[in-house]
C-alpha cells in the first residue's frame, strides 16, 4: 500500500499587484488587484515505503509547496493527499509525530541555546521517552559525529555543522517518513557527502522513506532512484534516472584527449560540444552510429592519448527537459 | 500539557538571560514612578475635592504599576512575527502541538519573564525608600497573587490575539499600536482607573483592561475589598476565555491563509 498519495493538487497563492511609480502606490491604497498564481496546477504521484525520491524542479515550480502540504503546514485549494493513511492538514497534530522534516534555509534549533538542549526539547514535544531518546540521539551522534557540536549555542555553528544537528532534530521521533527540503543547499563539498551519505544509509538500513528536493543534480544521482520532475506546477516527468534520460535524449557523450593540441575530429556521426586544450567533448548518437564502431573509428584515424564515453550530464538532461516544456 | 509548559519553560529560561535590559528597565521604571508620584502629589495639593483614592493609595498603585509594566507592553510575539517573516513559522506547524496553545504559552513567557526579573528590585526599592505600602493583609497579598496570575493569563490571551492576527497583516505593526494606545489608557497605567469620572466607571469596569493591572493592584489595597475580590478575578479569567476562544477562531480561519514565506 502506498505511503503517499497525492491526487490533482492544486494550491494558488494570490499575489497583490501595484503598478509602478507614485501613482501605482497611492491607487493601490483604495484598490488593490490581486491575481492568483498557481504554485501547483494539478500534481499526482504516489510512494511505496522504503523509496527515496528525488522531487526536482527549477526556483519557483511547487517543490516546497509540495513539501509543505504533505508536511501538514499549508493547505492545498483542492486534490487528494493521503500520508500514511492521514490527510495531513486535517489530521496535522497526529501526521506530524510520524515524519521529520528538514528545511536547509532555515533552522528548528533555538538559536541561542546549544544543540543538545534543543534535542530535549524536542524530545519532550514528541514526548520521546528517556531511554528511546537516549538511543536514538547516541546513534545519531555517531552516525553524523556530533559529539563535538553538542554544547556549542546553536548561533555559533557553521552551516554544515548546524545541518547536521537539524538532521538529527528531525529524527530523534524515529519518523518512518522523512522530507528533507533542499538538505544540501549551500553545504561544502565535504559535508554535502556526509549529508548524502546519511541520508542513504538512513534509507537502505533503516527502510526510511525519504522525499528530497534540491538544485543539486549530484544529490540526485548519488542518490535517488526515481526522480520527479516538476515545472510551473505540473509534473514533467516520474521514473528512475535511466528513464528520464530516455525520455529526453539518447545521445552519448564521447571524450577525447587528443595528443596535438591544435588537433581536430572529423567525423559525420558527431557534433562537437565543447573543447578545452587537448580536451574534445563530442555528442554522437547510440542508435545512429554503434558505440564500438565509432570508438574503433576515432581511434584509427585520429592520434589520440585517451578516450571515453559517457551519459550527458544530469543537468543537461534537466535543462533540455525545462526547454521541452518551454517551447 | 507537559510539552506546552516545556516550551514555556525554555522560553522563560532564554528571556531571563536579558539582565543587562533588566537592569536599565529598573533604573527607567523608578525614574519614572517618581516623576509620576510628583505629578499625583502636586495634583492632590491642589484640589480640595475628597478623591476616590488616598494619596498614599495612588502611591502604591504607581509603584506596583511601575514593576508589572512590562505585563502591559506588549505586542504581537515578536518570535513568531520573526518566523512568520522567514518562513521558519513552517517548523511550528511540523510539530504535534495545537498552535494556538503554542502560541499562548509563548506569549506567557515573553509576557511574565521580564516581569519577574523587574519585580523584585522595583518593588523592594520602593518599599523601602519611595512610599510603597505593603500588602493590606495577608488574605489581601494572597489574593493579589493569585490575580497577577490571572493578570498574566488575560495578558497573554491579549497578545495571542495579536500574533495570531498576523496571518493577515504579516506586519501587524498597526494593530499592535491601536491595542497599545487602548491599554495604555485603559489599564490604568497612566492614571489609576479609579480617578476616572463616575460616568465612565462602569464601561471601565465592563472592559478586560481594568484586570491587567486595575484589578490586582485595588486587591492588594483592599480598594476592592476582599469579598468582592473573587468576583473580579472572575471578571479578569472570563475574559481571558472570550479571548482564548476568539483567537482560536480566529487562528483556525488563519491557519488556511497561511503563506511561508520564501524558500
Amino acid at each position: 500500500m502506498p505511503q503517499i498519495v497525492v491526487e490533482n493538487l492544486v494550491k494558488k497563492f494570490r499575489v497583490a499587484e501595484r503598478a509602478p511609480g507614485m501613482w501605482g502606490a497611492l491607487r493601490g491604497v483604495v484598490r488593490r488587484r490581486y491575481r492568483d498564481v498557481y504554485a501547483l496546477g494539478g500534481v499526482s504521484f504516489s510512494l511505496e515505503p522504503g523509496e527515496l525520491v528525488g522531487y526536482i524542479g527549477p526556483n519557483g515550480a511547487g517543490k516546497s509547496t509540495t513539501v509543505k502540504i504533505l508536511a501538514g503546514i499549508l493547505v492545498p485549494d483542492s486534490g487528494r493527499c493521503e500520508v500514511l493513511g492521514r490527510v495531513p492538514w486535517k489530521q496535522r497534530v497526529e501526521h506530524v509525530r510520524r515524519i521529520g522534516v528538514v528545511f536547509g534555509q532555515r533552522t528548528q534549533l533555538w538559536w541561542d541555546l546549544p544543540a543538545i538542549e534543543s534535542f530535549e526539547l524536542l524530545r519532550d514535544v514528541y514526548r520521546v521517552d528517556r531511554s528511546r531518546y537516549r538511543e536514538k540521539l547516541d546513534e545519531l551522534v555517531a552516525l553524523l559525529n556530533l559529539q563535538p557540536l553538542l554544547d556549542v549555542p546553536v548561533r555559533q555553528l557553521s552551516l554544515g555543522q548546524r545541518m547536521r544537528c537539524d538532521l538529527t532534530a528531525s529524527l530523534l521521533h524515529s519518523p518512518p517518513l522523512l522530507f528533507l527540503d533542499e538538505p544540501t543547499i549551500g553545504l561544502d563539498a565535504v559535508t554535502k557527502l556526509a549529508v548524502r551519505d546519511f541520508v542513504k544509509k538512513l534509507n537502505r538500513e533503516r527502510g526510511v522513506t525519504v522525499i528530497l528536493t534540491t538544485h543539486d543534480m549530484d544529490d540526485i544521482e548519488a542518490l535517488c532512484d526515481r526522480v520527479v520532475v516538476i515545472g510551473e506546477g505540473k509534473i514533467l516527468c516520474d521514473g528512475t534516472l535511466e528513464e528520464l534520460r530516455t525520455r529526453v535524449t539518447t545521445e552519448r557523450w564521447l571524450t577525447v584527449d587528443l595528443l596535438d593540441e591544435n588537433g581536430s575530429i572529423e567525423d559525420p556521426d558527431v557534433d562537437v560540444v565543447s573543447r578545452e586544450g587537448h580536451r574534445v567533448r563530442l555528442r554522437f548518437d547510440p542508435e545512429r552510429v554503434s558505440t564500438a564502431d565509432l570508438v574503433a573509428r576515432i581511434a584509427a584515424n585520429h592520434p589520440i592519448h585517451d578516450l571515453f564515453v559517457e551519459n550527458p550530464p544530469i543537468e543537461e538532461i534537466i535543462a533540455r527537459l525545462y526547454g521541452e516544456r518551454d517551447s | 500539557m507537559k510539552p506546552y509548559w516545556v516550551v514555556f519553560g525554555a522560553r522563560f529560561r532564554a528571556l531571563l538571560q536579558y539582565r543587562a535590559a533588566a537592569l536599565a528597565g529598573v533604573g527607567t521604571q523608578l525614574f519614572w514612578g517618581v516623576v509620576r508620584m510628583m505629578i499625583f502629589a502636586a495634583f492632590y495639593r491642589s484640589s480640595t475635592a475628597p478623591q476616590p483614592m488616598t494619596y498614599p493609595e495612588v502611591v502604591t498603585y504607581i509603584w506596583l504599576g511601575q514593576a508589572m509594566l512590562l505585563l502591559v507592553i506588549f505586542r504581537a510575539d515578536p518570535d513568531v512575527k520573526t518566523m512568520i517573516d522567514t518562513g521558519s513559522v513552517a517548523y511550528e506547524l511540523a510539530r504535534p502541538l495545537d498552535l494556538y496553545t503554542l502560541w499562548f504559552f509563548r506569549a506567557l513567557a515573553s509576557r511574565t519573564a521580564p516581569v519577574v526579573l523587574r519585580i523584585v528590585p522595583v518593588l523592594l526599592f520602593a518599599g523601602l525608600l519611595l512610599g510603597l505600602q505593603p500588602p493590606d493583609s495577608p488574605l489581601c497579598a494572597l489574593l493579589w497573587v493569585v490575580s497577577t496570575a490571572a493578570a498574566a493569563f488575560l495578558s497573554a490571551a491579549l497578545s495571542t490575539l495579536l500574533t495570531v492576527s498576523l496571518l493577515w497583516t504579516l506586519a501587524g505593526e498597526g494593530i499592535n499600536r491601536m491595542m497599545f494606545g487602548l491599554i495604555w489608557f485603559l489599564s490604568g497605567i497612566v492614571i489609576p482607573l479609579p480617578l476616572f469620572p463616575d460616568w465612565l466607571q462602569p464601561v471601565l469596569n465592563f472592559l478586560p483592561f481594568r484586570g491587567l493591572l486595575d484589578t490586582p493592584f485595588r486587591i492588594y489595597m483592599n480598594h476592592i475589598p476582599t469579598d468582592r475580590a473573587l468576583l473580579a478575578i472572575g471578571h479578569q479569567l472570563a475574559w481571558t476565555v472570550v479571548f482564548v476562544i476568539l483567537g482560536r477562531a480566529i487562528l483556525g480561519v488563519g491557519k488556511r491563509r497561511l503563506v511561508v514565506q520564501g524558500g
